[in-house]
């Protein structure tokens, strides 16, 4: 539960008391008044002091974009502190508990990586797994309660990515929301309200581990298998792999493909809500579907933040970053930049360039999982608009306490079917 | 204006004028040719302007142009010896006729 506090004024404090990293901010929903003051007043922006240390927030569009693509400098790599302000704590590593993700790797060992995993979520991969992202859809909108109050977030979106994660690793249907639980425990600290310990929380790691062992010795010889591990297990290049690193890019694409999506399902229902033109023009035309669902991602940025260190000192903004120091891309900002982006604090459905957006990166850690996002999010509202002119939402919606992950827990709904002809 | 044949994937043919110095990309996204997103606006950051030079024209055209163009390649689905990305890739008058072929998908 979030209680509602006054809004936080961003012009009555000094610019050096602004930090960005206050999870607080973003819960309430009230954070975007202190971008637009950064990127006005100082788009380069040193926070001296905040329970992530000293960190620079970048927040216009052209400056996250040269970062973001300047991986020579800006590094992501995981002994430096990774990719996300609090790495540290999400992504702990114990002596004998490495697991490598290419998300927290520099060249060259990020490119050797990522492409082991690509295909399968490549172009070609994603017309085998279309028709089974559809069926898990009807299944679960024909399964809706209709003219009653429901939470979104658990009845869908989560449903839906959960399945889709499923259909991507072939993973035993009636196990799928371990699937969720893994991701969740990855990025969630002891007395969160998720796991107790850190011990317990590895022992759930462990466990995944071994279940995707077995899955993998199941499918050595599954050549023709378009699932994540079938490919893995049978390609020439990977099929050496050590489990830490299959454990590490299995729970990658599980945290990367999990709340992210399940957010921007549950946020362009929000979204549509607020801006009802827009809703009613979508309705009109379900061919604007192509252009609503990159702006749909714009708008929620699942992820606020994506976080760099320099490894040399470097000039930015006419600032001077030193070596060493943590620099955060505001992709939540970024994304309501007017410099770049027109008319950016408008929900347009038939938005021009809609994919012209920072939320999945640029560079070489550009979001490897961007077109399944895509296709999950289309195919959900292609279906959607057959069968129900509004998903109204009647309640608050409850936020989740994060600078990074831009979500919901609550998102309370009522069904209206098209009218009778 | 120079005249470029863009043929998606599954044989559809688009004819475009450019005026010469467009990116490739530019022109395919400004003509509405299908196939060609370039979703950072011409920043060789994205790989979804990927794109093959037809056999004839690939010594005109050369190889990559950077480290960075190679590396984005490298991610793009169906990377071939053909490969550029279109972003990086000035139209001139002597690609008159120039054909471009486009991928099953973009990235």
């Amino acid at each position: 539960m979030s209680t509602v506090r006054p809004a936080p004024d961003p012009y009555a404090m000094p610019l050096e008391a602004i930090d960005m990293s206050d999870p607080d901010l973003f819960q309430h929903n009230q954070m975007m008044p202190f971008f637009k003051r950064l990127r006005t007043e100082a788009p380069v922006h040193f926070s001296p002091g905040s329970d992530y240390g000293p960190f620079w927030s970048v927040t216009r569009y052209d400056d996250i974009m040269a970062v973001d693509t300047n991986h020579q400098v800006f590094s992501s790599d995981h002994a430096r502190g990774g990719h996300i302000l609090g790495y540290e704590m999400f992504f702990i590593e114990d002596e004998d508990f490495q697991l490598p993700m290419f998300i927290a790797m520099d060249q060259p060992r990020h490119d050797v990586t990522r492409k082991t995993v690509s295909p399968a979520v490549g172009a070609e991969n994603l017309r085998h797994m279309e028709s089974a992202i559809r069926a898990s859809c009807v299944d679960i909108l024909e399964q809706l309660p209709v003219g009653e109050t429901f939470n979104w977030v658990d009845r869908f979106s989560i449903e839906l990515t959960t399945r889709t994660l499923a259909t991507l690793f072939d993973f035993p249907f009636e196990d799928r929301r371990m699937l969720t639980r893994w991701s969740d425990i990855s990025v969630s600290v002891p007395g969160s309200g998720i796991v107790d310990s850190w011990e317990s929380r590895r022992r759930e790691l462990e466990e995944m581990g071994d279940y995707f062992a077995r899955l993998w010795q199941e499918r050595t010889h599954n050549t023709e298998g378009y699932d994540l591990v079938s490919m893995l297990a049978t390609g020439a290049e990977t099929r050496g792999m050590s489990r830490a690193e299959f454990m590490g890019n299995v729970l990658l694409l599980i945290v990367g493909g999990n709340d992210t999506t399940r957010n921007t399902l549950s946020g362009s229902v929000l979204a549509l809500n607020d801006f009802p033109d827009e809703y009613e023009k979508l309705r009109r035309n379900p061919g604007l579907i192509t252009s609503f669902v990159p702006e749909a991602i714009r708008w929620q940025t699942p992820l606020a933040h994506m976080r760099r260190t320099a490894l040399e000192d470097a000039e930015l903004g006419g600032q001077q970053i030193r070596a060493g120091d943590k620099v955060v891309m505001w992709y939540l900002s970024g994304n309501r930049d007017e410099r770049a982006i027109e008319r950016p604090d408008q929900f347009i459905v038939d938005r021009r360039r809609p994919r012209n957006h920072l939320s999945f990166g640029f560079g070489i850690h550009r979001c490897v999982g961007n077109r399944l996002a895509e296709l999950q999010l289309r195919i959900a509202w292609e279906e959607i608009l057959k069968r129900f002119r509004t998903i109204e939402v009647v309640g608050e919606p409850v936020r989740v306490r994060s600078n990074i992950i831009m979500g919901f827990s609550e998102l309370p709904v009522r069904l209206e079917p098209w009218a009778a002809a | 204006m120079t005249r470029i044949v863009f043929i998606e994937y599954d044989g559809t043919q688009h004819e475009v004028e450019v005026e010469p110095g467009t990116s490739l990309m530019s022109a395919a996204v400004e003509n509405d040719v299908p196939g060609i997103d370039g979703d950072c606006g011409g920043n060789c950051a994205c790989a979804t302007c990927h794109l093959y030079i037809d056999a004839s024209w690939r010594d005109h055209v050369g190889p990559p142009a950077s480290d960075t163009e190679r590396d984005m390649i490298g991610f793009a689905d169906g990377a071939t010896e053909s490969s550029r990305l279109g972003c990086q890739i000035a139209v001139t008058p002597a690609m008159d006729g120039m054909v471009v072929r486009l991928p099953l998908g973009q990235h």
